[in-house]
């Protein structure tokens, strides 16, 4: 076990110093990491779910407060969590129809051991004294790998599925794009890089502009890559937004997080410019992997899911050093830099989210957050609601 | 100046009329004389000083206009300004003008200043307004028009000699406000407009047969046409007859401006290239090419939305502008150094350039003479008009300097032939100066004292860029020690907002600087917002610093007001619906450089990618919806 601390840390650490950023790189790391953590834990005999559920818990719980604005951590590890409630629940569900034959049939002692090799789990514990240990143990032992099997199968996954979800969006763009259309777009985002070159590839011929994203500007990373393949780009300063969305057909962003109401945690910049498409009537599509939808209604999104930044990034710290240090009368500084990462967008002014299961209104989340969550895991009351965030 | 929507559903049909009204007009003409001499001629006395002391973008509720009457023309800061709410609600009724008689005015002016180029223009969006609805900013064009030719602080200005275009512009604000008044019957409105088009027909012809006929006799010309010109305000079924086959051609020019201006132009000198010249329009391109002083590749990788509007190479110009200093004849020394600031951008911000241009024409005045067997109106005319393009070619005017422009020709051509060389140069310097004073430095003042007056103990003012009067408004409201936060929200490239920061922080006043993207963000905590306007214009969009839309439409969207300080000689009578019709490109390598980030260069190498275009503007345009308030020097409006 020393071992998996030291793994549990290593990505706490990388966390906190913000060295696994994006929404490929930290669900993926999160989702190995459980996985390692699930495949070394040792279950006790009995309730072996909850000893999981437990175990990624305690390290989820750490995860998800070394960097709290990573919110794919979060999601990640509630749907490892559902997983293992489902992979616990489904063999049952399968032989549910015979539990209470079983029951009525073990009550009278007929054929105790062949009842208790078809044991569902939930009933292990009313039987594990009345019937022959050793047989039971060896159940046990059985179970427990063929849970944590399932489990970590599942995981695996998960994990698939994070990695193509980009080519399940993609595949989906030529339904959004057409030709002589003007797409905008705002900062860096792979989803929407690939959505485009897939469009492209479809020999759809489009025009890109490209908002840059000041001050990260990684939109320049954007229209390089665009450029690369061919695609008529323009990059505009993000001032622009406004004055240039009145010939824009759509605006297809990537986002951080989809929340439980349809609204988005999207990179700074994504409300003003959301604002002008609805102004100008143009939609507003969000292309998202499905591990972004986040379970949680979003409560004061603007402060609490942001990241600020280094002022540096705004202003030269050597030019307004004295600026900032010298204090007004009470010695508080003059100068404050506000340099937030993301901006909340409601879902009104979203128009369509495309994750990789297909296009769903932003009043849709709500129900796919049924699909992929256990309540459990994200219910903010009663005994299991464990997670601060 | 409508900010909401149900003003707008008031005037719409109105619009809507006029522009249908316009062809057909000319039978009701006769019908339509009687009844507007007695409304308009007994009080042009009083309403010259009202105009004077109106502000040109509002027709304000009827409180406001007979409280301006009492005042003088500058009046005090502790003017009735209503609360925004109210005004909001309020609905100024004859604010959507049509603004048929624009066009007449532009055409006059046309004749008066004797400046083909900037003729072709105003007689092109004059044109150009009569089939739009433009709103109440049809004074704006008288002002600049007609009423810089008197001293802008005289209350009896009609007494003045150049009378003419006094009355000119009295008619004009008696038919505005007749029509605030009777804005609701339509059917009177439109026939007011046919008299006073008519009206001014025949004060431009009455002038222009003045002038011809009194060749050197200065003192006779005004009289007389001040003569004609009020008989023309009494007799408008006399000046009618002058009027029909123009207006019959209007509406035609509306139609097709671009077909119609050619011929216009035709008949006038091509010194200086259009002021909006389509630049899409290659063999005025070539024409406008082989005229100009400074050598100009056109800039690769255009985007092609924006073909209409020029872009050039932006490192080739200075040196090659530098070097040829000391070569260049016929641009001023003077002039030629605010060229090459502009180009530099040493200069930016309307007023600062305004005031440059106005300086360097100053110079180029007190240095001039009148070359032997010419006449010093048309000479300094076209000397001006050369400027002008170099100037242009420099940097594309900004709107504020064509005003100024404006004013200083038909200054120019007002002049008396009677006076001599030195009395005519003492003469414009005085009135330059004046102009920079009163309109520039003096309403700069005056929107202060309005504005300090919205700023209440604990706001948090949010500015957007880096606007001369803002500052001035912050730095004034904190010496009178009002207890504020100010919000400096800026944008790449030209973060100009860095400079305002230090400034501000350098009085002592707590700031917090953020970049565009965020003002989302920071808007949560702001109390007003406070922006600059490069221009007003008469369908009341703001023509402001590109951005500024974006910050105004966050802020609208947080039920936060949005307060205009744009001083009065800055509106124009020109409508634009959004930012792509006309605006200015930057330099579009600032886009590809960050300075003080070396990581982020992925496209240094832009322009050898034929996919790759940077846009790069400089302005854009708000919707009215978005405003709450603009304060001019002359009064707020809403």
């Amino acid at each position: 076990m020393p071992d998996m601390q030291g793994l549990v840390n290593e990505l706490i650490d990388k966390l906190k110093k913000r060295r696994v950023k994006g929404s490929l790189e930290t669900p993926l790391q999160t989702a190995e990491l459980l996985r390692s953590v699930i495949s070394v834990q040792k279950l006790p005999p009995t309730n072996k779910a909850a000893a999981l559920i437990n175990a990624v818990r305690d390290v989820g719980e750490k995860l998800i407060a070394a960097n709290p604005v990573e919110l794919s951590v979060g999601n990640v590890i509630r749907r490892v969590l559902h997983i293992i409630r489902e992979e616990d629940l489904s063999p049952s569900s399968d032989e549910a129809g015979d539990n209470e034959e079983e029951i009525t049939w073990l009550r009278d002692n007929t054929a105790p051991y062949v009842a208790e090799i078809i044991r569902p789990p939930l009933l292990h514990m009313l039987h594990t004294f009345s019937s022959a240990e050793e047989k039971s143990k060896s159940y046990i032992f059985g179970r427990s790998r063929k849970l944590k099997h399932d489990v970590i199968e599942a995981i695996n996954m998960l994990i698939e599925d994070v990695n193509i979800c980009y080519e399940l969006i993609a595949e989906q763009a030529v339904e959004h794009i057409h030709h002589n259309e003007t797409i905008l777009t705002l900062g860096w985002s792979r989803t929407v890089l690939e959505f485009l070159l897939a469009a492209k590839d479809k020999k759809r011929s489009f025009h890109v502009f490209v908002a840059e994203g000041a001050p990260r500007c990684h939109g320049h990373a954007l229209a390089q890559e665009l450029v690369g393949r061919g695609l008529k780009t323009t990059v505009i300063a993000d001032a622009s937004v406004f004055a240039m969305i009145s010939r824009v057909n759509m605006v297809i962003v990537g986002v951080h997080a989809v929340m439980a109401n349809g609204g988005v945690i999207a990179p700074v910049g994504m409300d003003m410019v959301a604002l002008a498409a609805q102004k100008f009537a143009v939609p507003v599509v969000v292309v998202a992997g499905i591990h972004k939808l986040r379970p949680l209604y979003p409560e004061n999104p603007e402060v609490s899911l942001n990241d600020m930044r280094s002022p540096s990034e705004l202003l030269e710290l050597g030019k307004f050093s004295d600026c900032m240090d010298f204090g007004s009368v009470d010695g508080a500084p003059l100068v404050h830099v506000a340099n937030p990462v993301f901006d909340y967008v409601p879902p009104e002014l979203v128009s369509l989210v495309i994750t990789d299961i297909g296009g769903h209104k932003p009043s849709y989340i709500y129900r796919l957050i049924a699909d992929y969550y256990s309540s459990q895991d994200y219910v903010r009351y009663g005994r299991d609601a464990l997670f601060k965030l | 100046m409508e900010t909401r929507r149900v003003p707008r559903a008031v005037s719409d049909p109105k619009v809507r009329q006029v522009g249908f009204f316009a062809p057909g007009a000319p039978p009701d003409r006769s019908q339509s004389g009687p009844p507007h001499p007695a409304s308009s001629s007994p009080p042009v006395s009083e309403i010259s000083p009202s105009g004077n002391s109106l502000s040109p973008v509002m027709i304000p509720p009827p409180r406001h206009l007979s409280a301006d009457l009492a005042r003088g023309p500058h009046f005090s800061p502790a003017a009735p300004l209503s609360p925004m709410r109210a005004a909001r609600d309020s609905i100024p009724v004859g604010s959507y003008n049509p603004s048929e008689f624009v066009a007449p005015t532009a055409s006059e002016f046309t004749d008066d200043a004797l400046s083909p180029n900037w003729t072709a223009r105003r007689s092109n969006s004059g044109k150009f307004a009569s089939s739009l609805p433009a709103g109440g900013f049809d004074m704006s064009s008288l002002k600049q028009n007609n009423f810089p030719a008197s001293s802008l602080t005289t209350v009896s200005i009609v007494n003045m000699p150049p009378g003419i275009t006094e009355k000119d512009g009295g008619a004009g604000v008696e038919v505005q406000k007749e029509r605030s008044k009777t804005g609701s019957k339509a059917s009177l409105k439109p026939l007011k407009e046919q008299t006073t088009k008519a009206e001014r027909r025949a004060i431009q012809e009455a002038q222009r047969a003045a002038k011809a006929a009194t060749k050197g006799d200065g003192s006779k010309t005004p009289a007389a046409s001040s003569g004609l010109g009020s008989s023309a305000n009494a007799n408008p079924g006399k000046a009618a007859k002058a009027s029909p086959q123009k207006k019959d051609n209007s509406p035609v020019a509306a139609s097709e401006k671009r077909g119609s201006d050619r011929p216009q132009d035709k008949d006038r000198k091509k010194d200086v290239p259009h002021p909006r010249m389509q630049f899409d329009d290659k063999s005025r391109v070539e024409k406008a090419k082989k005229r100009s002083v400074v050598k100009q590749t056109e800039a690769k990788n255009r985007v092609e939305l924006f073909r209409h509007l020029p872009q050039y190479e932006h490192g080739t110009r200075l040196p090659e502008l530098e070097s040829k200093l000391f070569q260049l004849d016929p641009v001023h020394p003077a002039v030629y150094k605010v060229g090459l600031r502009y180009l530099a951008g040493d200069i930016s911000g309307g007023n600062a350039r305004c005031i440059a241009m106005l300086q360097a024409f100053q110079e180029s005045i007190k240095d001039y003479s009148t070359p032997p067997e010419k006449a010093l109106i048309r000479d300094l005319t076209s000397k001006i008009n050369s400027y002008v393009s170099f100037l242009i070619e420099c940097r594309p005017l900004s709107i504020s300097m064509g005003n100024a422009i404006r004013f200083l020709k038909s200054k120019i051509a007002k002049l008396s032939l009677a006076l001599s060389e030195s009395e005519a140069k003492a003469i414009l310097l005085s009135d330059i100066d004046r102009f920079i004073n009163e309109k520039i430095i003096l309403a700069d003042k005056v929107i202060v004292r309005h504005a300090v007056t919205k700023i209440r103990d604990g706001d948090v003012l949010l500015t957007y860029g880096s606007s001369s009067a803002v500052e001035l408004l912050l730095i004034h409201a904190h010496e009178l020690g009002k207890n504020f936060r100010v919000v400096v929200v800026d944008s790449r490239p030209k973060l100009e907002g860095k400079l305002l920061l230090r400034r501000l922080v350098g009085k002592g006043i707590s700031c917090t600087y953020t970049h565009i993207n965020a003002v989302s963000y920071i808007m949560h905590e702001v109390t007003r917002v406070f922006l600059g306007a490069s221009s007003v214009l008469s369908n009341g969009t703001v023509y402001s610093r590109v951005g500024t839309a974006c910050v105004a439409m966050v802020a609208h969207q947080f039920r936060v007001p949005v307060l205009i300080c744009c001083e009065a000689y800055k509106f124009h009578e020109r409508v634009q619906l959004d930012s792509i019709c006309s605006n200015e490109l930057g330099d579009p390598d600032m886009i590809a450089k960050v300075p003080g980030r070396k990581e982020i260069d992925s496209l240094d190498d832009w322009a050898n990618s034929d996919n790759l275009q940077l846009l790069n503007l400089i302005y854009d345009a708000t919707p009215s919806d978005y405003v709450s308030m603009i304060i001019t020097d002359y009064d707020t409006s809403h």
